[in-house]
């Protein structure tokens, strides 16, 4: 599972643009670095942040121990509220955030709040999406899924670990649009609570398709119970994933990441803001974090700074535009 | 066989000094962290996650000790229910229903060693099951699609009227305000906020554990607050007795067709991901209710059999959710959850292959769970002479600690105040409820098993395109179908005969001996 290749290939022009930015004057220390994790233990925030958060302390990149706050609730909203409104000025804070995040602002999930009230400071990696079927069905190709939604959508239903409106649909939804459905809410979608609970249901019979990231796929891949019949990458992986074919090789340009990364408090100074974007890239290009990637099943995405806030920005505009096609946003 | 080589080879990975010594200490923080209210399984597991990472601890013993935490956890949770009436987590409050009723008789000793002897048992035999079926049982989980897992709730619900002894319309009642408060939040299948008014605390609907607490713990304190200077609870708690601090054999022995049963019952419900153990430890004691306690006399007013149902079925269930976990990557529980997460980080990736890629890992953890079982039963037994002494501490001392461990808990948890009010709002709620006569305990499982029961209606019907049919269309919706029904008709068409049956059959014993 070697990452650093494409690593090279794809993101190099990337890595160079941001490396500006890593030579900056150090004249900000966080005292109490502190990462806000907006979900209980144990989930996927939680984990960016308790990762992240020890991976900088044994790299030497931040003065002491970063201290995790769970702040569950409302998907992530009740810590970006308390962000915006009591922390705004924090210099010390960064929070977890991912594609779910962005997704609710799109969404206006996060009520009374937007986007740019908070400053993105980079992501640490992404998890490519995959559209999956049962090791048994007679489906071999994203497009032989899609010719039998368009015959007739009730006969195929999708199941995915995020509730209607969430990544895991809009994921598949991207990928039905860019093959020619043009109602893309004819697309059957079962809501799970989580990427596991609708692989089983596949097995079981009850579905005929799955979305998801590919690290909830990855154990059931490599046992051989479900097929991948495309990976919303910009092009293969490598590794033991070399196998897996892309939506857009087989003609469906469809392309779904979630994202992993931080966001910290509007009122952030530029001197911390710096700083935080500083670390965050220091810490994607050391050893250390290549290799919780390759475990965590992390593909690359390394944007830091004003590019992440303008990836952030445009992923958001791309999500509200479906959102609006299949209901959710009025 | 080639089962047994691989567990003795586990044990050979999981008997070194530092595992031993992990485990121990597993145990006891988990025991503590289960008996303190507001701090289940799941959260205590959470806790101790940092814990791992900071000892720098490899896969095999960090899983040691969480799960070592985990089997704790749940036999903890029921030294609140019995002691106070408090459960100290979800799946522990079945077993206030007959635990604190037979502390209240001066048998808190017994009970809390009859109920740790039922968790070994369950535990015990539900590890066994993982050992020997976990393949196969995967096979049992992929049969429950959404029809049958909705029938399966369903018939959660039916039975419950045999929690109640009292009164089956105020048990219907709690179940319906538990079904009404699982509605609160996101609707998943729409994506459409229901009930939360614009509030964004609420999206993701009620925490059990804010509902639990409120509703257990806290309307305890408002109860005595209640009854502050009128010297009723300070002038009966101090004579309470504690009894016996070994069961006698004769109970166990009465016990032990119960234990075995529930143990069955409590493992398969862990399998199925989703139910968990409250589901296990609920349907082991309904069921035993109906089983063994036809005309409701006995169970709910101190019968050690309702003691040990719960436990012993919940344990086992602990053992059960572990087999979709390790086998499937799925959880079957809130805290195979947040093992399952631990597994990523440690770069073991849960699924059908994780048998055969880090068998080291799996059988390490399923030789330590023997272990851990053993040492719960060891440190458990002894320790309920400590644990009794809660009974003397005055309420007057106690309840102030109840109050406080229950606030300092569940803002450690969420870090929210907002939980904190909806806690308080539980405890008034609870407080009314207790003046009322309504048991509370249906409202909590109406909250814990109505979201899921809904969503997975919702799902079939949805899968179905809206066809009502799907909902009985394999044998196995059918047979749980039939059981709700009769579960639910029996008692209510039969009830009046069988009291007639026995009203006749002791008049006939009368006239004979007179």
């Amino acid at each position: 599972m070697n990452f650093r290749t494409i690593r090279h290939g794809m993101l190099a022009a990337v890595i160079v643009a941001t490396a500006p930015i890593a030579v900056v004057a150090q004249d900000f220390t966080p005292e109490s670095p502190e990462c806000i994790a907006p979900a209980n233990p144990g989930g996927g925030w939680d984990f960016t942040c308790r990762q992240v958060g020890k991976a900088l302390q044994d790299l030497d990149l931040i003065p002491s121990t970063m201290q995790v706050v769970n702040l569950s609730g409302g998907g992530g909203g009740v810590a970006f509220a308390e962000v915006v409104n009591k922390r705004n000025s924090e210099d010390d804070l960064v929070v977890a955030a991912s594609s779910a995040t962005a997704t609710r602002l799109a969404q206006n999930a996060y009520p009374g709040n937007t986007a740019d009230q908070v400053r993105w400071l980079g992501a640490v990696g992404a998890d490519y999406g995959v559209i999956a079927v049962a090791a048994d069905s007679d489906i071999q190709t994203l497009p032989d899924l899609m010719d039998a939604i368009k015959e007739d959508p009730a006969s195929v239903a999708i199941g995915g670990g995020s509730a209607v409106g969430g990544w895991d649909h809009l994921k598949v939804l991207i990928a039905a649009k860019e093959a020619g459905i043009d109602d893309v809410r004819s697309v059957k979608y079962i809501a799970f609570a989580g990427g596991g609970e609708a692989v089983t249901q596949l097995l079981a019979g009850s579905l005929q398709g799955f979305t998801g990231d590919l690290s909830e796929a990855q154990g059931f891949v490599e046992s051989g119970d479900i097929r991948v019949i495309a990976l919303l990458a910009p092009e293969r992986l490598g590794g033991e994933f070399a196998d897996l074919p892309t939506a857009r090789e087989q003609g469906i340009d469809a392309i779904g990441a979630n994202w992993r990364g931080f966001y910290g408090p509007g009122g952030m100074s530029d001197a911390a803001y710096d700083y935080w974007v500083d670390r965050i890239d220091t810490l994607y290009d050391s050893d250390e974090w290549q290799k919780i990637m390759e475990a965590n099943g992390l593909a690359p995405l390394d944007l830091q700074g004003a590019e992440f806030e303008a990836f952030v920005e445009e992923s958001i505009q791309e999500i509200e535009d479906l959102s609006r096609e299949i209901g959710i946003v009025q | 066989m080639e089962t047994l080589g691989n567990l003795a080879d586990g044990f050979a990975v999981a008997l070194t000094w530092q595992n031993m010594a992990l485990a121990l200490m597993g145990c006891f923080l988990g025991t503590i962290m289960g008996a303190l209210p507001g701090l289940g399984p799941s959260n205590g597991v959470a806790i101790l996650i940092p814990l791992a990472f900071t000892l720098g601890l490899g896969p095999t013993p960090s899983l040691i000790l969480l799960t070592s935490v985990y089997y704790g956890a749940m036999y903890g949770g029921r030294i609140s229910s019995i002691l106070l009436n408090i459960p100290g987590d979800e799946p522990a409050m079945m077993t206030c229903l007959d635990g604190y009723p037979m502390a209240q008789q001066g048998r808190a000793g017994e009970a809390l060693a009859l109920s740790g002897v039922a968790s070994f048992v369950g535990a015990f035999f539900a590890t066994w099951g993982l050992v020997l079926l976990a393949p196969q049982l995967v096979k049992v989980a992929l049969l429950f699609g959404p029809a049958e897992y909705f029938a399966l709730f369903a018939l959660a619900f039916a039975t419950l009227g045999g929690i109640s002894s009292t009164n089956q319309a105020k048990a219907a009642f709690a179940a319906a305000l538990g079904l009404g408060l699982a509605m609160i939040g996101v609707d998943t299948q729409t994506g459409v906020p229901r009930f939360t008014f614009g509030e964004v605390h609420l999206y993701d609907g009620i925490d059990f554990l804010v509902a639990i607490v409120g509703l257990f713990a806290l309307s305890e304190v408002f109860v005595f607050l209640e009854h502050r200077g009128t010297d009723r609870d300070i002038s009966t708690k101090p004579h309470v007795e504690i009894g016996s601090i070994v069961p006698s054999w004769k109970l166990l022995g009465h016990c032990t067709p119960t234990m075995l049963r529930t143990t069955v019952l409590g493992f398969v419900a862990g399998v199925l991901p989703g139910a968990g153990a409250s589901l296990g430890s609920f349907i082991s004691y309904s069921m035993e209710k109906r089983l063994v306690d036809r005309k409701g006399l006995t169970f709910g007013k101190g019968d050690p059999r309702g003691v040990a149902a719960p436990e012993a079925g919940n344990n086992a269930a602990a053992g059960g959710a572990l087999v979709p976990m390790l086998a499937l990557g799925v959880p079957g529980s809130g805290t195979t959850a947040v093992l399952l997460a631990v597994l990523l980080s440690l770069n073991i990736t849960p699924g059908p292959l994780l048998f055969t890629q880090n068998p080291d890992v799996v059988w390490g953890l399923i030789a330590a769970l023997f272990i851990g079982n053993f040492m719960l039963l060891a440190m458990n037994i002894p320790m309920v002479g400590l644990f009794t002494r809660v009974l003397l501490v005055p309420p007057r001392i106690l309840m102030p600690i109840v109050a406080m461990v229950s606030f300092v808990g569940i803002y450690g948890i969420s870090g929210s105040s907002f939980d904190l009010m909806v806690m308080v709002g539980f405890g008034l709620m609870g407080w009314v409820l207790r003046k009322l006569d309504v048991p509370l305990v249906p409202v909590i499982l109406g909250t814990l098993l109505g979201n899921e029961m809904e969503v997975n209606l919702r799902r079939a019907v949805n899968i179905s395109d809206g066809d009502y049919t799907v909902l009985v269309s394999s044998w196995l919706t059918i047979g749980l179908w039939t059981i709700a029904v009769v579960g639910f008709l029996a008692p209510v068409l039969f009830g009046g005969l069988i009291r007639r049956r026995m009203r006749m059959a002791r008049d006939e014993e009368g006239s004979l001996s007179d």
